[in-house]
């Protein structure tokens, strides 16, 4: 069975250990996986874009649009801005709060999370979450990407198995921070599989 | 041991696999990965560095060759230019071990300043060159290149694209790497000393020598041929293939020609994939080198064929390819749709553009502005460089007039000088940058009586390129700590009699500085010295007084820190961005904000 699932947000949130998370986890229960990362000049404050591409099928790097069985989005523009890549029926999981353009005190664009959120809703099947307030307890945004992988995997939709996520986050997170990062994976799991899609 | 590892980890994991002894590289996007795999990976034995610049690397690494060792030399498509030089004349001496030289070409261009294609460097050089689709076939292909460079004793080039470098893939790493066993190098000036005679007697030989490659290439397993004959084939090469398999991966019948290796040209077995067919459309990117050599083929054996592809505007001449572009061709040609059913994308809401700025406590922003404060209401030109400094040129620092190419900074402010003797002329230009290909347009200037300002912004580091270290680092790729080489140093010793250091986030002493220098004669350095804020831990963060902050905005107008954001009308400070660097309460007219480091 071939899946595709691309990750978007802005660089700096995390999209990357996502991807590294989700690909690995994939790999270890057997499947062939593919994956792509935007490197170079947009990293910083720039959009950014992973591609996991789990199955034989795929020879692509980049997932082809209206392929992308599931998005996860840490930014409502992003979410829009990548919503070609999703095939019909695909779901998307997206932070509802925005981050606005690193030149918007310079040069307002007048952009509101909204106008996205609306957009999504008249589109596709979301799974809505408010990253600030899912992130609160842990205190820092940094464990957004955990709990929205939890999400994902809540959901049903992401294909791979809650114990084969958690060995990798172990694995790739630093020891001090793994307990953490587990806590967030559940919060988001119990948010997943709650959300009835 | 299966490892998930990037395109670029491949190609590293895939040379020390082929037991290469030495590897030598400059940073460039997309091919600095493969260096940093080979330092994190055991490597004993095995000599690594980043060179000064990419003509440095060719350099080394081609006597490693004669020496009879594997040598892997890496770099981007624009460094090829750079190591032009060596590359034409190691061409006609050829090797005795393996000389492997990796140039990534960057379609797009994502973060290049060109669309050049590293295939026609190939034909130019008449050696031969690489194509690989996929991380999993760069990781094989990087060995089969090794072997073919000593089977035929010439350098070879190896090209991926940014789409294989930067993809992911599992590969079957051995558990141990050893090293080739080499003789050392054996003196035959009639061998390893070029002269006009030894090229001419070596240019008939290769171009012998390239037909012969052209029958290996004709049975080279990366060529192959899918799908049944019909009146109408495929030919793809690089990630194109990988688009075009995806886009007909439901019509597996269609025929589809791969080619691998584009020079030289693998002509029995492309005449042999072509047999019956009547039309045949090429994708490759940048540019139609595939194309060209079909047409000449046609043209040879008098082939009843139509070729479609770049020069008949089937294809785009520039920018990347991709499923959707292949399926779209695709369908045209074949008179068939290959397109898949998409969600429907219209009336999408106006989207934030998310352009690349310096980042929050950058020095380079202090550095900008400080020479925009001393010029105010000069006549003045800057012409700035390759690298993050490079965006400096973004509202509302607005501070670069020039860019052209690595080094061309100091040079052009020097031509500008010689053009118009009223305006002051700048060269920014970053520390990596001065060790690559700076210091030859100082003596340039110096010597040929240039009134210039060069300004080395020094922040200890290749930025851009993900911090690798340089000759003023103090630290090399063997992992050890050498005496750094002193920018000042090396100014004074080019004949450079004005140099002064400054740290440019003390913004009063770096505007008198540069006021200062600006006003003499002859060429002046100014070093910017402050660390990249991706290597330093922040001091402290800056806040702004709400009650004395008037609102005036002038902050946010005259440097653009992205730490700096409004809320309702107030103004903030990002605590996630900000690093304490202090540069805006240095600029606040009414003393609102505070916190900054050294406080």
């Amino acid at each position: 069975m071939n899946k595709d699932i691309m990750i978007c947000g802005i660089g700096g949130q995390g999209t990357v250990l996502a991807s590294k998370i989700i690909a690995a986890a994939a790999a270890e229960q057997g499947d062939t996986v593919h994956s792509a990362e935007t490197i170079g000049m947009a990293q910083r404050g720039g959009s950014v874009t992973s591609h996991v591409r789990i199955g034989d099928e795929a020879f692509s790097p980049l997932i082809p649009n209206g392929s992308a069985d599931l998005i996860l989005a840490f930014e409502p523009a992003e979410a829009v801005r990548n919503l070609r890549y999703l095939k019909e029926g695909g779901t998307v999981v997206v932070n509802t709060c925005a981050v606005k353009p690193v030149t918007e005190a310079l040069r307002p664009s007048g952009y509101e999370a909204g106008v996205m959120i609306d957009y999504l809703k008249s589109r596709c099947s979301s799974i809505f979450v408010d990253a600030d307030k899912v992130c609160e307890p842990f205190g820092s945004s940094k464990f957004f990407n955990i709990i929205l992988l939890g999400i994902a995997c809540g959901s049903g939709k992401l294909g791979i198995g809650k114990e084969t996520l958690l060995s990798q986050i172990e694995k790739r997170v630093p020891a001090k921070y793994a307990e953490i990062n587990k806590n967030a994976f559940i919060t988001g799991f119990n948010i997943g599989s709650k959300a009835g899609i | 041991m299966k490892e998930y590892v990037m395109g670029n980890g491949a190609i590293a994991l895939g040379a020390l696999a082929a037991g290469v002894n030495l590897v030598a590289g400059y940073p460039g996007t997309p091919s600095s990965e493969i260096i940093e795999t080979v330092s994190k990976y055991p490597h004993e034995g095995v000599h690594l560095e980043w060179s000064v610049n990419e003509k440095a690397a060719l350099e080394v690494a081609a006597a490693a060759a004669y020496s009879g060792a594997r040598a892997l030399v890496t770099m981007k498509q624009m460094g090829l230019n750079v190591a032009s030089d060596p590359l034409m004349s190691v061409a006609y001496v050829g090797v005795k071990g393996g000389l492997v030289i990796v140039s990534a070409d960057d379609p797009g261009p994502i973060s290049s300043q060109t669309e050049q294609d590293t295939r026609r460097y190939a034909d130019f050089c008449r050696i031969p060159v690489f194509d690989p689709s996929s991380p999993e076939e760069a990781f094989e292909m990087i060995g089969e290149a090794f072997e073919y460079s000593e089977k035929y004793s010439t350098p070879v080039l190896f090209r991926p694209t940014t789409r294989v470098c930067h993809a992911y893939a599992a590969v079957d790493v051995p558990e141990k790497f050893a090293p080739k066993q080499y003789e050392g190098f054996i003196k035959d000036s009639g061998r390893w000393v070029i002269f006009p005679r030894l090229s001419y007697l070596n240019h008939g030989i290769i171009e012998k020598r390239n037909s012969e490659i052209a029958d290996d290439f004709s049975s080279f397993r990366f060529n192959t041929t899918e799908g049944d004959a019909g009146e109408k084939a495929v030919i793809a090469s690089g990630v194109s293939y990988a688009y075009v398999k995806e886009a007909l991966k439901n019509h597996r019948d269609t025929r589809i020609i791969r080619v691998a290796t584009a020079f030289p040209f693998p002509e029995k077995f492309v005449l042999n994939a072509l047999s019956g067919v009547k039309e045949v459309i090429c994708f490759e990117e940048l540019s139609p080198y595939i194309e060209e050599q079909v047409l000449k083929l046609s043209g040879r054996y008098h082939l009843d064929l139509k070729v479609s592809g770049k020069l008949d505007g089937s294809v785009p001449h520039n920018g990347e390819n991709s499923v959707e572009l292949c399926a779209d061709i695709l369908s045209s040609f074949f008179c068939v749709s290959f397109k898949e059913k998409s969600n429907g994308m219209n009336e999408i809401p106006p989207l934030p553009a998310r352009p690349p700025v310096l980042c929050a406590g950058c020095p380079h922003r202090a550095s900008f502005y400080a020479v925009k404060q001393a010029m105010k209401g000069k006549k003045a030109f800057f012409c700035g460089d390759i690298g993050c400094y490079t965006l400096g040129n973004a509202m509302p620092l607005d501070m670069v007039d020039t860019c052209l190419c690595m080094g061309a900074g100091i040079t052009m402010a020097q031509g500008l000088n010689h053009t118009d003797n009223k305006a002051v002329c700048f060269a920014f230009i970053g520390d990596s940058t001065f060790f690559a290909s700076g210091m030859t347009g100082v003596v340039n200037a110096v010597y040929n009586e240039a009134d210039i300002v060069i300004c080395i912004l020094d922040n200890s580091t290749t930025a851009m390129t993900g911090h690798q270290p340089h000759p003023g680092t103090g630290r090399n790729m063997m992992g050890n700590f050498v005496d750094k080489v002193d920018i000042s140093k090396v100014l004074s010793g080019m004949g450079v009699k004005r140099i002064e250091t400054v740290n440019p986030l003390e913004l009063d002493k770096a505007v008198q500085t540069v006021s200062k220098l600006a006003g003499e004669r002859g060429v002046k350095a100014i070093i910017f010295k402050s660390p990249c804020i991706a290597i330093t831990k922040p001091e402290g963060k800056c806040e702004v007084d709400q009650d004395k902050c008037k609102k005036c905005k002038k902050c946010i107008k005259e440097i653009g820190c992205p730490a700096l954001v409004t809320e309702d009308g107030t103004v903030r400070i990002d605590s996630n961005l900000c690093t304490g660097c202090g540069l805006c309460s240095e600029i606040c007219p009414f003393g609102a904000i505070g916190g900054a480091c050294g406080e």
